[in-house]
């Protein structure tokens, strides 16, 4: 699907205008099994990419994630700048000229891998990637529905970390008491995914209609 | 500081103390510039971009220009995201400084002061790591 400048913003600003709304969601998450932060490091972080957002709007789609990447490593405070803002940086960097899906597949698992470095962690750790693993693999099988099976696919695995017992981060250190809560880190990977898929789907669609108007002239 | 006393400080290796609490930070530092003066450069860091509790790597690169040793810098820190925004920074520096810092894993207040009483003896980098990190919890 082309991304174009209008689609970019959109994105950009609907995923930091959904991960500032949910900051006291996700703060509360954090309190109940971490060191209670996480939506106001998000929220400060994503208030600072709002604030940007005419300038990454208006770069190429890979300057813009890694610009968007660096602005949270930069500003959020805690250690969602540095895992989010890998993700998107390394996005970025190998983000396809062509963003077929396969193509960006391929770049989201370099992203993924990247997660996993700078974390130390893998799945089943209670932490986001146990959604954004699945979800990448449910974006390389492609197949039909695939929004559909995208938001699902984030949705279920978020849910998935609620039995989980955490081995990395603040939450590690309560053990068996992590048991029973969703991780933070899924909850807010799972909101980011589904604000994309929104609006890929919307924009998607919006250029169809566009297409098939163009068509029937 | 004497002019002699500033060659060996800047001979020894270099600590530098993140917390997520600027008090916190502040304290360790007080405590290890008791222990070892004016010896080891040293420097903290603490809070979130913009203020309230948290790290900033900003801030730690800063931290880490101001305790610059050619001997290396160690860094302490206390939670998670404190490591990982140090990490961060670690990979955000020249390429040449990038192999003599180390984070070490130790408590932020007791490791301090013991890497700044390491590195006041004028040991190596990884003496110093080694040092704070015999404190590590088992």
């Amino acid at each position: 699907m082309p991304i174009d400048q209008q689609l970019q913003r959109v994105l950009i600003g609907e995923v930091a205008r959904c991960m500032v709304t949910h900051a006291e969601e996700l703060t509360a998450l954090d309190q109940a099994i971490g060191d209670g932060d996480h939506g106001l490091n998000m929220k400060r972080g994503f208030e600072a990419v709002l604030a940007e957002l005419d300038k990454t709007a208006a770069l190429p789609m890979n300057e813009a994630l890694k610009a968007v990447g660096m602005t949270l490593v930069m500003k959020v405070g805690g250690a969602s700048g540095p895992l989010y803002g890998t993700l998107l940086m390394t996005l970025g960097k190998t983000f396809p000229e062509l963003p077929t899906r396969v193509a960006i597949a391929q770049a989201f698992s370099a992203a993924v891998d990247a997660v996993k470095a700078r974390g130390k962690s893998d799945v089943q750790m209670k932490t986001m990637l146990d959604v954004l693993v699945p979800v990448l693999a449910t974006l390389s099988a492609g197949g039909a529905n695939l929004y559909a099976r995208l938001r699902a696919s984030a949705e279920s695995a978020a849910a998935a970390t609620v039995p989980m017992q955490a081995v990395r981060g603040r939450a590690s250190f309560l053990g068996a008491r992590s048991v029973g809560h969703m991780d933070p880190g899924a909850r807010s990977s799972w909101l980011m995914i589904q604000t994309v898929v929104d609006v890929l789907e919307r924009g998607g669609s919006a250029m169809k209609q566009d297409e098939n108007r163009a068509a029937s002239r | 500081m004497t002019s002699r006393n500033a060659k060996k400080a800047l001979a020894n290796v270099g600590i530098v103390i993140v917390s997520h609490s600027p008090d916190v930070a502040r304290g360790a530092a007080d405590m290890v510039r008791q222990m070892v003066g004016n010896d080891v450069p040293l420097a903290w860091c603490g809070g979130a971009p913009g203020g309230g509790l948290g790290t900033n790597v900003e801030a730690i690169l800063a931290a880490i220009d101001q305790a610059w040793s050619e001997a290396g810098v160690a860094i302490l820190v206390d939670l998670g995201g404190a490591e990982t925004n140090s990490e961060m920074a670690v990979e955000m520096l020249p390429h040449e400084r990038r192999a003599r810092v180390v984070i070490c894993d130790a408590p932020v207040v007791e490791g301090a002061v013991m890497a700044g009483t390491e590195a006041s003896a004028g040991s190596t980098l990884d003496q110093v790591r080694r040092t704070a990190e015999e404190l590590r919890a088992r």
